[in-house]
């Protein structure tokens, strides 16, 4: 897969961060406004979507280690699961132990729920621009991979 | 409710299109105008946090369908429509809308839920999450299970999509099974 042309790598690379800053702040901003992990996620996967449709497969990946998609991946899972499993030693599964401290519609407040974002977040995020990955860029036939 | 009805209709027709156009761009954009039309749904219902998941959702669902066929070099279907697909398909629509008519007869009006747990989740998320967010509390806090148990769906369909796609063990065209030979 070949790159788009020079407006187009152009303008990807001052837009591609501000897509990226969105989805963090959708991620971050979950428990405050609307969104949430799972949006900010997909809005993380797919500013790096861009980057690869713009620059092609091989300077992209100079850009995005392949490794960091399975860690981010495992690791969002782990986090999420050892989240509930941490509130699991009080007595109660998804325990929501931190919610006595901070103060509503402040950005620290409700307790585990950010982290959960944010663990959500990893996981979709790296999971589906692995599926992209994976569905649309490598190659299936045998002659054009050489 | 009018503008409702309108997208509704409008969805609809875009479903039928995109199933019965042959060009399979065409087709992938007739799903995501239909895609899209839910979204505008979820904004009129007052349900910002849907609009948004199904508005990047469906741009992604887009972008893979485009790339995982065009960019293929796969534009084309040629379906062989027989009688006996058509006959069964009308049979199993046909018994779908008998059972769907006492299904929907039973489920409370539209906009009236019955409101009986959804009540206790309005009452006590500021107090209990000290969350602003009540969606993100529900779905976090008193539902966090089922949070865990869709992050798993996730998680294995990204597995299988890795394991049925991978590089390594794949067999080449002309390759022959060993037991075969």
């Amino acid at each position: 897969m070949r790159g788009m042309s020079l407006i187009v790598k152009r303008v990807t690379k001052y837009t591609v961060g501000l897509i990226m800053l969105f989805g963090i702040y959708i991620v971050l901003h979950g428990h405050l406004s609307p969104g949430g992990g799972f949006a900010g996620g997909v809005i993380i996967a797919l500013s790096f979507i861009h980057l690869i449709l713009a620059f092609g497969r091989k300077d992209a990946e100079k850009m995005i280690p392949g490794k960091f998609l399975a860690l981010g991946e495992s690791f969002g899972g782990l986090l999420f699961l050892g989240l509930a499993l941490i509130g699991l030693a009080s007595g109660v599964f998804f325990l929501n132990f931190f919610s006595s401290k901070g103060t509503p519609f402040n950005l620290l407040s409700a307790g585990i729920i950010p982290l959960c974002n944010i663990a959500i977040g990893l996981k979709v995020g790296a999971g589906l621009f692995a599926v992209f990955m994976v569905l649309s860029v490598f190659r299936i036939d045998d002659k054009e991979e050489k | 409710m009018f503008e409702l009805y309108v997208i509704m209709v409008f969805m609809i027709i875009g479903a039928v299109v995109a199933v019965n156009l042959r060009g399979l761009l065409s087709s992938v954009i007739a799903v995501g105008a239909v895609g899209l039309g839910l979204c505008v749904m979820f904004l009129l219902l007052r349900a910002p946090d849907l609009a948004i998941t199904q508005l990047v959702v469906e741009i992604l669902c887009l972008v893979i369908l485009i790339r995982a066929t065009i960019g293929r070099g796969v534009s084309r279907l040629q379906p062989k429509a027989s009688r006996w697909i058509f006959a069964a398909f009308f049979i199993f629509a046909v018994g779908f809308l008998y059972i769907a008519y006492f299904a929907m007869k039973q489920i409370p009006v539209f906009g009236e839920a019955l409101m009986n747990t959804s009540q206790f989740y309005i009452a006590n998320a500021l107090s209990k999450v000290k969350a602003a967010n009540i969606v993100s509390a529900i779905i976090l806090d008193f539902r966090g299970y089922d949070t865990l148990g869709e992050a798993t769906v996730l998680f294995t369909s990204v597995i299988a999509v890795l394991a049925v796609m991978r590089r390594k063990g794949r067999k080449k065209i002309d390759e022959r099974d060993e037991l075969n030979s």
